[in-house]
């Protein structure tokens, strides 16, 4: 590789904006995605989708497909009756192709398996399903309405990993809620000298990670290997080990480089119908989801809302009640943790008297929703701090003040039982509302426009599940392998485990190499998501590096004669106190002999004490911070967002640019999700924007004129070096931040997104011109 | 049905049948093991799937094989190693702006079809002429620093 851009070697590879790892693969096209694989033997595979959003399944005839021109196989319900065939890793509600019902316009009801992708396609037309169609609940009015037709008539069982604890039984189309309530609610109300409340509504938005979910399942000898564009091989290999009634061990799970995921790929998606439909065929298959298929596969939840908030004269804020209401879809898929997340967003990091919080999980009859980046807290904190801001204008009190006043400190507790704050929140939100000339107000406007600064905070539990291992080898030329299930979906995390590897062996990072997950190589790491890879997986890596270190000083103390206190790491080599120096490929070579053997270090992260429940978490607090200054059209309602600043509060940034390329993509993600992303589902179910074409995702014209990212490092972080991960929480900030300046403009605003009919038609409401 | 096509990919002559049907995306990734252009929007939206077609960039999704009978088609593995692959991706490189890179090879062929027509390094005008280009990871800063460097260049 060329000499290029920034590197550093030794300790200075932690903090140093090493460049990418991957970038001379990923600039050169070789970098190889699941569906640039072509196993031998493999098969096509198209999926036949329900046409209806709730119907009972009649007869199934699939002889005219069966017969047809290329086709090895077609799965349907029936070449399940040997498996108990429900996934779900909350719960376990989702059969691998539709079995008695249909629950979601596009839900497979057959797979074929054919010699080319259009002999699949064409197949897959001359199935014959009979529907009976049901009465549909599509959206949250309609299932939760009285007498409202029912997605699931059993409540399903508990899924293998869904860590929310006893689940109580349905309430109708509710499969589950999380609530609390803390303080005495009644006094801080009837203290108040002023109440702000509402009701809001957010938008079903389709993550787009622009390489659809794709998969090949390969059988042989009873053994199933995948090739999965997923987020967390380690989960799926779990679900599809109990499916199909086989040993972890005979479960193996490839997983190439990943064309982004943003949670889209978390947890199991096309794995088991791929798995079922080779099984059946005897040869290896491919799906490669198109983006309508994608769209239907996991979304963003819509929510509805409803939120008070009660506030003293002096601007002490005294009491919050909320309630949420998310949109699951067909399926519950990560539904329950989004909605926990949801309900743990709506106070705020505030200092409150009394709370009370429920958060509902909704069944409807639409595509399944489940994880997208920085979920929860990108539902409520629009809405909370849009509240503390229309509390701050009643009372005249500065937007800034008034967040200064009741922010919660670090060591404050957030929630009971769970991590006190370990993050300077008031001095993130400073330098968020410094970076957008906080508190000069906006430039003045042109004629027929308004203008307005907005700030936000808000708090996501962080880290998931504390549970990662982690391998590092050392070879007799010094090479450096890394052997970590952290998936590499565009982060960087494979740039940021060799930093992390380096720093500690202070070796070359050029010479440190980390892979793709092969569950069957790879240890365990519990998912890729939750900002956890560098805070945990590379907690367990700087461990397993410090490993073959100690090895390292092991075997220097011998060949030197030094005592190992007196021995000293430094760049390539150990050194004792006269100098003398033995370097990494001497020193194998000297314990093992001729030029053979390996230095093996392991590293392990485990929860310390406790279960590692959520309830006692999160590894950390990942701030949502940003800040942000608008310009919208009064004639057209058309809003440019001029600036926006975010603050990445990361403890020790292992590699500063790779964070400030995390900020800027979840602030244009942001600015997506508040002014113009929208899945609209039709009162029928069907998913009437389904294309890039009529789905719009953020372009080169709508990046602000300014992004400003700002990188704390206090050093408080869990991780390695003091580093806490980032990514997710801007995403979340950056839409609040939006809606505060809107309103500071003139035009509060409780319906996202803020598309220019919406906003143009409360401008006229509120007789703006 | 089939047709029969004379041309050049990466400089390598191609001649015989393709299905009359065929796209050039698939063509390109499944006959020729070309795998640098992606399958995404399939709907001309996205530019993953950008190749150049006689200096042109289009989108190999919805693009004829047959269509490229006569003509030079260029993709990533063919621009990788030229002089303005090697000046592009030391500059993607210093501003970090690949992530999961998924976009990136059309990102690199629609640059240099703009520095070909002699787009220098405004950014509004880069910003604009790249509207054919989609990314989700980085936010788009990155992306348009390195081009407008690459284009300032480019004399």
């Amino acid at each position: 590789m060329n000499a290029v851009g920034p590197s550093a070697v030794g300790p200075s590879a932690v903090g140093q904006s090493v460049a990418r790892a991957d970038g001379p693969l990923k600039l050169s096209g070789q970098a190889e995605f699941t569906g640039d694989l072509r196993v031998p033997g493999m098969l096509y595979g198209a999926i036949l989708h329900s046409p209806v959003a709730h119907a009972r399944i009649g007869s199934v005839d699939a002889t005219a497909a069966e017969k047809a021109d290329g086709v090895v196989a077609v799965l349907t319900a029936g070449d399940l009756s040997d498996l108990d065939p429900y996934y779900g890793h909350a719960l376990r509600d989702r059969p691998v192709v539709a079995l008695g019902k249909v629950r979601f316009a596009g839900e497979p009801v057959a797979v074929v398996a054919a010699e080319s992708q259009a002999a699949a396609d064409a197949a897959v037309a001359r199935i014959d399903i009979e529907y009976d169609e049901l009465p549909v609940a599509a959206g949250l009015d309609a299932a939760l309405s009285p007498g409202a037709p029912l997605v699931h008539e059993k409540r399903a069982r508990p899924g293998s990993a869904h860590g929310l604890g006893d689940l109580p039984d349905a309430d109708g189309n509710i499969c589950y809620s999380y609530s609390f309530r803390r303080g005495d609610l009644g006094r801080a109300f009837d203290d108040a000298a002023v109440v702000v409340e509402g009701e809001y509504t957010f938008p079903a938005v389709y993550q787009y990670a622009m390489e659809t979910h794709t998969t090949i399942a390969h059988w042989q000898g009873g053994e199933l290997t995948l090739w999965s564009s997923c987020q967390h091989p380690f989960l799926v290999r779990q679900e599809i080990a109990v499916l199909f009634g086989l040993p972890l061990d005979q479960v193996r799970i490839i997983v190439p480089f990943l064309g982004g995921g943003f949670g889209s790929k978390s947890y199991t998606k096309m794995e088991p119908l791929t798995a079922a439909i080779a099984r059946k065929a005897g040869r290896p298959v491919r799906i490669l989801n198109a983006v309508h298929e994608s769209m239907i596969t996991t979304r963003r939840h819509n929510m509805t809302a409803r939120m008070r908030t009660a506030a003293a004269a002096d601007g002490t804020l005294l009491g919050r009640v909320a309630e949420a209401w998310l949109d699951t879809g067909a399926y519950a898929d990560n539904g329950p943790r989004v909605t926990a997340t949801a309900g743990d967003a709506a106070p705020g990091p505030y200092r409150w008297q009394a709370v009370q919080v429920a958060a509902h999980c909704v069944y409807t009859n639409t595509g399944p929703a489940g994880s997208y980046r920085a979920f929860g807290a990108t539902h409520l904190q629009w809405i909370g701090e849009s509240q503390v801001d229309e509390v701050a204008r009643r009372l005249g009190l500065d937007r800034l003040e008034i967040r200064r006043k009741n922010l919660l400190r670090p060591g404050e507790e957030v929630r009971p039982g769970g991590k006190p704050l370990d993050a300077d929140l008031i001095g993130d939100v400073e330098k968020a509302a410094a970076a957008i000339g906080w508190p000069e107000p906006p430039a003045p406007a042109r004629p027929a426009k308004l203008r307005g600064k907005g700030v936000s905070v808000g708090l996501l539990a962080a880290g998931a599940h504390p549970v990662s291992m982690a391998t590092v080898r050392m070879g007799p030329d010094g090479s450096v392998t890394v052997l970590v299930g952290t998936t590499e979906l565009g982060q960087g995390a494979r740039t940021v485990m060799a930093q992390i590897a380096a720093g500690v062996l202070q070796a070359d990072v050029a010479r440190v190499v980390v892979r793709g997950t092969d569950t069957r190589y790879t240890p365990y790491d519990r998912s890729t998501g939750a900002s956890r890879s560098t805070t945990v997986a590379g907690l367990a890596v700087q461990r397993a590096a410090q490993d073959v270190l100690n090895s390292l000083l092991e075997t220097a103390a011998a060949r030197l004669e030094a005592p190992p206190q007196l021995l000293t790491p430094v760049a390539g080599g150990i050194q004792d106190a006269s100098g003398r120096t033995m370097t990494h490929a001497e020193l194998v070579r000297a314990r093992f002999g001729f030029d053979g053997g390996e230095l093996l270090g392991h590293g392990r992260v485990q929860p310390e004490g406790g279960s590692g429940s959520y309830a006692e978490g999160p590894v950390f607090w990942e701030v949502c911070v940003a800040g942000a200054e608008v310009e919208v059209d009064t004639e057209t309602g058309v809003i440019t967002v001029l600036r926006t600043s975010t603050v990445a509060d990361v403890g020790q940034a292992i590699n500063p640019q790779l964070v400030a390329r995390q900020d800027e993509g979840a602030t244009l993600q942001g600015l997506g999700n508040a002014l113009f992303e929208e899945m609209v589902f039709a009162p029928d179910g069907a998913l009437l924007n389904d294309t890039l074409l009529s789905y719009r995702i953020p372009a080169f014209r709508d990046i602000p004129a300014t992004m400003r990212c700002s990188i704390v490092e206090n050093g408080d972080g869990p991780g390695p070096f003091g580093a806490k991960g980032c990514g997710e929480g801007a995403l979340a900030a950056v839409p609040a931040a939006i809606v505060n300046a809107l309103a500071d403009a003139g035009v509060p605003m409780n319906t996202l997104p803020l598309t220019p009919e919406r906003v143009w038609r409360r401008m006229r409401e509120l007789k703006i011109s | 049905m089939t047709e029969t096509i004379r041309a050049t990919v990466n400089g390598t002559p191609f001649e015989g049948e393709v299905p009359a049907q065929e796209l050039l995306l698939d063509f390109l990734r499944d006959r020729l093991g070309l795998t640098g252009a992606k399958q995404s929007c399939e709907v001309q939206v996205c530019g993953v799937c950008t190749v150049l077609v006689d200096g042109d960039p289009v989108s190999s999704c919805c693009y004829l094989a047959a269509d490229i009978d006569g003509r030079e088609v260029e993709t990533i593995e063919g621009l990788a190693g030229s002089d303005f692959h090697r000046r592009a991706a030391d500059a993607f490189m210093r501003h970090a702006a690949v992530q999961c890179g998924f976009c990136t090879s059309g990102m690199l062929l629609t640059a240099k079809a703009l520095a070909a027509r002699g787009l220098r390094g405004d950014r509004d005008e880069i910003a604009a002429a790249m509207s054919g280009n989609l990314c989700r990871c980085t936010g788009y800063v990155s992306i348009l620093d390195s081009l407008a460097e690459i284009l300032s260049e480019t004399a």
